[in-house]
């Protein structure tokens, strides 16, 4: 058996010694392009003229292209077709791409995108949150979730808050930029692209050059990591790549610069939060109210499910008996936000552990009690545990969790110490934090739940493997890799690895929504199946047995008393003109979703976990440090332990990143100010916790027919990092006398820190 | 003109390459070795990091902002020749394998030679030596696992072909990569108009960011004279071309506050290449060296032609964008004079390690009993250039060392400082946050703690 075991990503020594393959290493055809975009300096307006006059007279340069010079197609949206991959008379944000630059080196045709002269007539701007509600731009009007009566159930209770607080987005950061190659090849097109999603990059290059599907065929080995940053965000290389190789049929490559990577692409939404909340005296929520503001940029991408996932997840791990979420889709002429691990769940969970944090606060009592006696599985009020759209949570085990990681983190013990460590110390400032995390696996756009594979074994028994799911660094191809072996009962090596490509596997959803090894794990193992049946049918055939007799196991086959190599079985099927290849399918069950109405059951079911954060804070300069870190997380049975405790612990230090140091900044202008990463800082190697305790939930077990019990675990995790945020959050309030909750925006940067710091001793100083 | 280096072990010559090619892009490029990344083309990332071997030894350095020239005569191991000729893994490969130090693999690369000439060196200080190498995936903790696993394995033998190669003055038409200072004074004269350039950390960034093309250009890292280190009954006299790698080991038992403040400069790359001399030329508003010498009462020395000047170094820096530098004229060197160690050196940014300060505060205050009798004070990012706070000194001289005293200074920054706001801080906060530090550093003389990385779970 090779699932459950711990197998090195199966790149591992590739990655090492820098023969892993990515986009850009593809040693580059002879006589192929180089592109570039030129872009807009303007927020918001009209282009009145374009001089390109010095671009093409350039170095290098073979050809510019505006709009107008298109082909076929101009869109690179995965929505709504509303995002032209050159500006078409209107430019919407800085940084949105204008012409395009093709040249005979990257190196020249960045030099000639700096020389051209866009003259643009500015419009007015909508830039912030702020900007957005007072001009009232949405990409549709508010969509409310609600169960019971949250207002009246507010209105009786016998205690109520209220608060608003804004969390800022989060730039992805994937180590490799943005990519895309593209070959011409007798008026198709081969595309290599760094993608999650393969399929929808066929479909943007056959719109883009006015053929069908079948003429453009995509090829994806691996990113150097996606996060979501790269779900829908290669369209415009691939299509612009395509375009110039089918215009010039030369091969055409493009990768973004990281700093027009990081002002071109789009990034996690940033949100306000308005809550008000009802509880009684013992600190259950009676009702709730969240008013949700997502500023979704210029295009909607795909903003609208993110905007979704986070009021899915305003519950998170809390049962909420009245609770009425109202979210608004803002349009902006910022870039267009887009997926971004979690896919707005985290936004949605911050919001509700703030809220329980502020509860605590208010009733000066540790908050893990007030998580505690919240979460889904306390039944002791005897109500239906039903989320806010109407879902019902029968496995919710977030409380064991979380009593069990409180007490392995010694957590009442460390409360203590951090108390007398505050007391002790004038300057410096301990904090500690819980918080739990639910989120819920499954596309919320039903269809999406579909994955296919192609598996082939040849005569020789090496088995070659493909499916629709793209390899980002997560380690789905070796966790499929161990479904295939664990299926045919080969050893792991007779599995050959392959990229991804939409001539092998049609039709794919992107690798997303922590997805990858539920749906494509699933279409493996039945396709493996087949084969193994047919193998079985044969082998009792020829050889006068019965099925149940015959058994895979170790690179073997035992047909009754006798045992043969699989290869040598694989070589007698062959012989005999048995089928030794076969497709396989897979859709999640059960799930059913109504947008509009806000009702259904939109997730096939629960990933958990919590974790405790211990950080120090200076309250000279807000500096700040997390200390210690234990997490516990439920991945069901895992495919892989060390892929999936990689998992967590990437997420979670991605997840503080988000919440401390990643700043996005932009000017008045709406010109973003981060765009390298000079200025904008997600987490070094120091930054991780000193401590940081992993484990595994060793209870954990899908409930569900997942593929072998185990659960996705790519986007759990990453709330996890919040509680790093109320760590902060309660180091501030020990600098106060308890008569004010921490006003602290994320992220959490010194300067945030400092500022919350003052208000709290009454010294705000601006 | 002719470059030559050791690649992989193997002799390479280089002729009719751009000066300002990186070697970053001839690896990737012309050698079609791709195994070296580019993750940012500004030296933050790490993804190009390569081991190189000169006369001071392995170091890690960016290939991203490396420039062919500045390779001459030195040893370049990349990820691709790191395994033995056998295929034997080198032990911090197969750690990183084993540990599970890889997800999506694209900055492993550069992990593996960071950690390769850390190893190589028996630096065993992980996070240093990876502060300037990002990862997005893993969270950093399996790399550490694999770092501590391989610093007990022996290093692998084919390395110690490693080394360099004694070289003459390379000189072409506009490039010049001189030996002596000689040498380079009369070039300089000659061209006026030339870039200088050190470790081309910042330079750098000119050629990949700005597109800018540099000629004349002449890259001062070779020259011997300028990279002597001499600590006497006077004072620590520093080269111009000494790095901020040299220059901490340098000043730790004397000066630990610098030293710290330099551990947190750039990364490890970073100061490998990065000059002293080039920190302070370079005049930026925000280089963390300017303000603690000028704390330090340092003195720096210029040269034009034959003539040599010294001057406080507070006076190099006149305006933004504007030094006491005439043309042709160049640094040589820093002078501290000897003196009792009271200095500290308060660095606040974003993040930790491997950030650009939004303020740096260098404290030098002198006490005799409980009076103050002198004291230097300088910031980076407070002002257009480095900037003593002369109001705030002139409050603290000759006043008892009490919290009063502290208090009353502490209203003066606003005399000596207006602060603008940018991406890395507020003025706001740059106000308020200088204004804390001189507190920090009496807070320290009354024994409480203050510093945030000093504190353990």
């Amino acid at each position: 058996m090779n699932i459950h075991k711990s197998t090195p990503h199966d790149a591992a020594k590739l990655h090492v010694t820098g023969a892993a393959r990515y986009t850009d290493d593809i040693p580059t055809p002879a006589n192929c392009l180089h592109l570039a975009f030129g872009l807009s300096d303007v927020a918001h307006g009209t282009i009145t003229s374009v001089d390109l006059t010095a671009v093409r007279a350039a170095d290098g340069v073979i050809d510019v292209l505006l709009a107008a010079d298109l082909p076929a197609g101009n869109d690179v949206s995965p929505s709504n077709h509303d995002e032209p991959m050159l500006a078409d008379g209107t430019v919407h944000f800085v940084g949105q791409p204008v012409f395009l630059v093709v040249a005979t080196s990257h190196l020249a045709a960045r030099k000639a995108a700096a020389l051209g002269t866009v003259k643009i007539s500015p419009l007015p701007a909508i830039l912030s949150i702020d900007d957005a509600i007072k001009a009232d731009t949405k990409f549709e009007p508010p969509i409310i979730f609600a169960k019971g009566d949250a207002s009246d159930a507010i209105k009786n209770a016998e205690h109520t808050l209220s608060g608003s607080f804004e969390m800022g987005g989060q730039e992805h950061f994937y180590l490799e930029g943005q990519a895309a190659l593209s070959v011409p090849n007798e008026g198709d097109m081969l595309v290599h692209s760094s993608t999650q999603h393969p399929t929808e990059i066929q479909h943007k290059v056959a719109e883009a050059l006015g053929v069908s599907f079948n003429a453009v065929r995509v090829e994806t080995r691996r990113m150097g990591g996606g996060f979501g940053g790269k779900e829908s965000q290669g369209n415009s290389l691939a299509c612009a790549t395509a375009i110039i190789a089918a215009k010039h049929n030369r091969p055409a490559k493009m990768r973004y610069d990281r700093d027009d990577d990081m002002i071109i692409t789009g990034k996690r939404h940033d949100f306000r939060m308005d809550y008000t909340v009802g509880y009684n005296g013992a600190g259950f929520i009676e009702g709730i109210e969240f008013t949700q503001y997502c500023r979704c940029g210029w295009a909607q991408d795909l903003s609208l499910p993110v905007a979704d996932r986070a009021m899915l997840h305003s519950d998170n791990a809390y049962f909420l008996p009245n609770a009425k979420i109202t979210s608004h889709r803002l349009k902006t002429n910022t870039v267009s936000a887009t997926a971004f691990r979690g896919f707005g769940g985290p936004q949605g969970v911050l919001a509700i552990e703030r809220v329980i944090d502020h509860i605590a606060h208010t009733m000066d009592v540790d908050a893990s009690y007030i998580r505690t006696a919240n979460a889904y599985a306390n039944k002791s009020r005897g109500l239906k545990q039903t989320t806010p759209y109407h879902m019902e949570v029968t496995d919710s085990v977030t409380d064991q969790i979380m009593i069990e990681l409180l007490e392995k983190s010694d957590y009442s013990k460390r409360r203590e110490l951090v108390k007398w460590f505050n007391h002790e110390n004038p300057r410096l400032k301990k904090g500690i934090a819980v918080t739990p995390v639910k989120f819920g696996i499954s596309f919320t756009l039903t269809h999406l739940n579909q994955a296919g594979a192609l598996v082939h074994v040849y005569s020789d028994g090496s088995i070659h493997l493909n499916h629709g799911g793209t390899e980002m660094g997560q380690g789905l191809f070796t966790k499929v890799a161990q479904v295939a072996a664990t299926v045919l009962g080969t050893p792991l090596s007779s599995v050959k690895i392959t990229a991804t490509d939409t001539a092998k596997v049609p039709n794919t959803s992107a690798t997303a929504a922590s997805s990858g090894s539920d749906l494509n794990g699933m279409a493996v193992k039945a396709a493996c199946e087949v084969i193994k049946q047919r193998l079985t049918d044969f082998a009792a055939d020829h050889f006068k047995t019965t099925a149940d007799q015959i058994t895979f196991a170790d690179g073997t086959v035992q047909i009754g008393k006798q045992v043969m190599p699989f290869a040598a079985l694989a070589a007698l099927a062959y012989q005999n003109r048995i089928s030794l290849s076969s497709t396989g399918f897979y859709a999640t069950p059960k799930i059913e979703w109504d947008r509009v109405a806000g009702k259904g059951r939109p997730f096939f079911y629960f990933a958990y976990g919590a974790s405790v954060t211990e950080v120090v804070i200076d309250t000279l300069t807000g500096e700040n440090r997390i200390l210690r870190t234990d997490i516990i997380h439920d991945v069901g049975k895992s495919l892989n332990p060390a892929i999936d405790i990689g998992q967590i612990e990437g997420a979670y230090v991605q997840g503080a990143g988000w919440l401390t140091t990643e700043e996005l900044v932009w000017d008045d202008k709406g010109s973003l100010k981060s765009h390298a990463p000079s200025t904008y800082k997600i987490p070094a190697c120091s930054d991780r916790p000193d401590i940081f305790n992993v484990a595994l939930w060793d209870k954990g077990e899908n409930v569900e027919d997942t593929i072998y019990k185990s659960k996705a675990v790519g986007e759990p995790p990453f709330m996890l990092g919040i509680s790093a945020f109320l760590a902060l959050s309660d180091a501030v309030a020990a600098t106060g006398d308890g008569s004010i909750y921490p006003d602290l925006d994320a992220p959490a940067t010194a300067e945030q820190i400092l500022r919350a710091v003052a208000r709290q001793k009454g010294q705000a100083w601006d | 003109m002719k470059i030559e280096f050791l690649l992989n072990g193997e002799t390479v010559h280089v002729e009719g390459e751009s000066p300002t090619r990186t070697l970053l892009d001839y690896l990737r490029e012309t050698r079609g070795l791709t195994g070296t990344k580019e993750g940012c083309n500004e030296g933050d990332c790490g993804a190009c990091s390569v081991m190189i071997t000169d006369s001071d030894g392995a170091k890690a350095l960016n290939a991203c902002i490396l420039f062919l020239p500045q390779l001459h005569g030195k040893s370049i191991r990349t990820v691709e020749g790191l395994a033995a000729p056998d295929g034997t893994l080198h032990p911090v490969q197969s750690q990183m394998v084993d540990h599970h130090g890889s997800q999506c693999g694209f900055c492993t690369p550069g992990f593996i030679m960071s950690m390769a000439a850390a190893h190589q060196n028996g630096d065993t200080n992980h996070d240093d030596v990876l502060a300037g190498n990002l990862c997005r995936c893993t969270g950093y903790a399996p790399i550490i696992r694999a770092a501590e696993a391989a610093a007990t394995n022996p290093k692998p033998k084919h390395l110690k072909s490693d080394k360099a190669s004694k070289t003459k003055t390379l000189k072409s038409d506009r490039t010049f990569v001189p030996k002596t200072s000689d040498e380079l004074a009369d070039w300089y004269v000659e061209n006026p108009d030339a870039t200088l350039v050190g470790g081309a950390t910042d330079v750098g960034l000119w050629v990949n960011k700005q597109l800018r093309d540099l000629s004349p250009i002449a890259f001062v890292g070779q020259i011997e004279d300028l990279r002597g280190i001499e600590s006497g009954d006077g004072g620590i006299a520093i080269g111009a071309s000494v790095t901020l790698s040299q220059l901490q080991k340098a000043v730790a038992k004397k000066y630990p506050s610098l030293a710290e403040l330099i551990r947190r400069y750039g990364s490890t790359q970073v100061r490998n290449a990065a000059t002293i001399g080039g920190n302070i030329a370079n005049g930026s508003p925000i280089g963390d060296g300017p303000p603690a010498l000028i704390a330090l009462g340092a003195q720096l020395y210029l040269r034009r032609g034959d003539d040599i000047r010294n001057i406080p170094i507070e006076d190099f820096f006149i305006a933004y964008g504007k030094q006491d530098r005439s043309p042709s004229e160049f640094v040589i060197g820093i002078a501290i004079p000897d003196q009792a160690d009271n200095l500290k050196c308060y660095k606040i940014s974003k993040r930790f390690d491997q950030d650009i300060s939004a303020l740096c505060g260098c404290f030098n205050i002198t006490r005799s009993g409980d009076k103050i009798t002198a004291a230097r004070i300088a910031f980076g990012g407070m002002a257009a250039t480095p900037k003593r706070a002369t109001a705030v000194e002139t409050a603290l001289i000759g006043q008892q060392w009490t919290q009063e005293t502290i208090t009353a200074a502490m209203t003066k920054f606003s005399n000596d400082y207006q602060p603008i706001t940018d991406v890395r801080a507020s003025a706001a906060y740059r106000a308020q946050t200088a204004q804390n530090l001189l507190q920090r550093y009496f807070d320290e003389t009354q024994g409480h703690a203050t510093n945030v990385l000093a504190v353990t779970p």
